[in-house]
């Protein structure tokens, strides 16, 4: 239960971190919050090599607005701060709504947005929300950086599209349809053993509706049902272009329960249980979503 | 193997300075190189809360830090909250008079979740209580007395201004 022995850097900027990453490639892991990766350490499951701690950057860690109506998260701003900070509950409400199901406070208050994207725990909810905004990542290494959109950072079970000399530094939220005279809802909705647990299921959804309350666009992502965050797009595309009916939401849960996901059973449900939840929660949140897009 | 890192640290007012392994938790760190054994380990995975300090005033679990991490920060452990038996903080008050704990292995960790908790919310409903002592296990008490213990604790800082 103590963590095996390691070199540990503490860079101070963005540069430094890089090269370190481009001298120990993967020997060495980022040490960001920190809260899965020293219990894994503790284990003894993960045994890095070198440790590159970010925690002496400052430059990782703020949120600012964008021209465009959404927002920029450095890769260190804690959780809590993401939790507590005004324009984050105002440009992106799903993030504001989801992050307080993020284990605990206590864990917040050390976890960072960019360690739990970049940890891609398939169980963590971030991936999942920031997949449902179709939110960027900006990966920077010594060569240069480059942009990664959601759908495509997430590769599997704790693996993203980060090369082992890539450093995730910075996340752009797109505006909400709604502040660009749209009509957009959104909504989380998740089913843990208690609260703060991993989830047994949870489900993130955006809409959009058009002048004549007809869905226009809906994005459902899963999280809990697969290897990273599942899209659900045979519910998405049975939605679009309808009027958001009761009869209308309980079919695409039905299809995202059925079609979308293929879960796996263990100790804490049965895959027809999460099945069973998935179809439930994915009734709740595009409720909640849809009410939300048509009072706006 | 690993070098050794200089590590000058703030724990209840005090500064402690000690040369450490970069591998060496902060929980073990509080207990072993500075002798403050009010910090318990339970489970060292950051799931029971046992070993919960305050790192420059916010809730954290000790486990899962490393000690080279707390340099030059400031620490509130168990040990900080009161200056003898007699002039306990309302909060160990509480847990005293309402009975919020049997064996009391959890306390510190349900202590120093909550005082920055009632700092933040001094009026908090039951509800608020039970999400904010969530991270932490006690297999004693059933929750209902600390639940309670909280309650109290809220009403003194209040008579006292706190």
């Amino acid at each position: 239960m103590k963590p095996p022995p390691f070199e540990y850097y503490a860079p101070t900027t963005v540069e430094e971190a890089l090269a370190h990453l481009t001298s120990f490639g993967y020997e060495a892991k980022v040490l960001a919050g920190g809260q899965s990766l020293i219990p894994t350490m503790n284990f003894r499951l993960a045994q890095p090599g070198v440790l590159i701690d970010l925690n002496h950057i400052p430059e990782l860690s703020y949120i600012r607005p964008t021209e465009d109506g959404g927002l920029r998260v450095g890769a260190m701003t804690r959780q809590r701060q993401v939790e507590r900070d005004p324009l984050v509950a105002e440009r992106a409400p799903l993030i504001h709504e989801t992050i307080p199901y993020i284990a605990h406070s206590q864990i917040r208050n050390r976890g960072t947005f960019g360690g739990s994207l970049a940890h891609a725990d398939p169980a963590a909810e971030l991936p999942a929300v920031t997949t449902a905004l179709n939110a960027r990542f900006r990966a920077r290494s010594q060569s240069g950086e480059r942009w990664i959109p959601a759908n495509e950072f997430f590769v599997s079970l704790f693996t993203t599209a980060l090369e082992p000399d890539e450093l995730l530094v910075e996340v752009e939220l797109p505006a909400m349809p709604h502040s660009l005279n749209g009509r957009s809802g959104w909504a989380f909705a998740e089913m843990a053993r208690r609260h703060g647990d991993y989830a047994l299921v949870c489900v993130a959804a955006v809409v959009t509706l058009d002048g004549g309350n007809r869905c226009q666009q809906a994005r459902l992502v899963f999280l809990s049902v697969g290897d990273g965050p599942v899209e659900a797009k045979q519910a998405m595309a049975l939605l679009t272009g309808q009027i958001p009916t009761p009869e209308a939401i309980r079919a695409a849960a039905e299809t995202a329960a059925q079609a979308d996901i293929a879960p796996n059973g263990d100790i804490h449900a049965s895959a027809d249980f999460r099945r069973h939840l998935a179809k439930v929660l994915v009734q709740q949140a595009l409720t909640r979503a849809f009410e939300r897009a048509r009072s706006v | 193997m690993s070098n050794l890192f200089t590590v000058t640290v703030s724990v209840n007012g005090k500064l402690y300075k000690r040369t450490v392994e970069p591998r060496l938790l902060l929980s073990d760190f509080l207990r072993h190189e500075l002798g403050l054994t009010g910090t318990h380990v339970g489970c060292e995975h950051g799931v029971c809360g046992a070993c919960t300090i305050l790192f420059d005033g916010q809730a954290v679990r000790s486990c899962i830090m490393f000690a080279v991490q707390a340099n030059g920060h400031e620490l509130t452990t168990v040990e900080g909250l009161a200056r003898d038996v007699q002039n306990l903080h309302p909060l160990q008050q509480g847990f005293w008079e309402a009975h919020g704990l049997q064996c009391g292995y959890c306390t510190p960790g349900f202590l120093m979740t909550l005082v920055p908790f009632l700092q933040e919310n001094p009026n908090p409903t039951e509800q608020e209580i039970r999400e904010a002592i969530s991270g932490n296990l006690c297999r004693c008490t059933g929750y209902q007395n600390i639940v309670e213990a909280v309650k109290l604790a809220a009403e003194k800082m209040k008579e006292t201004n706190l």
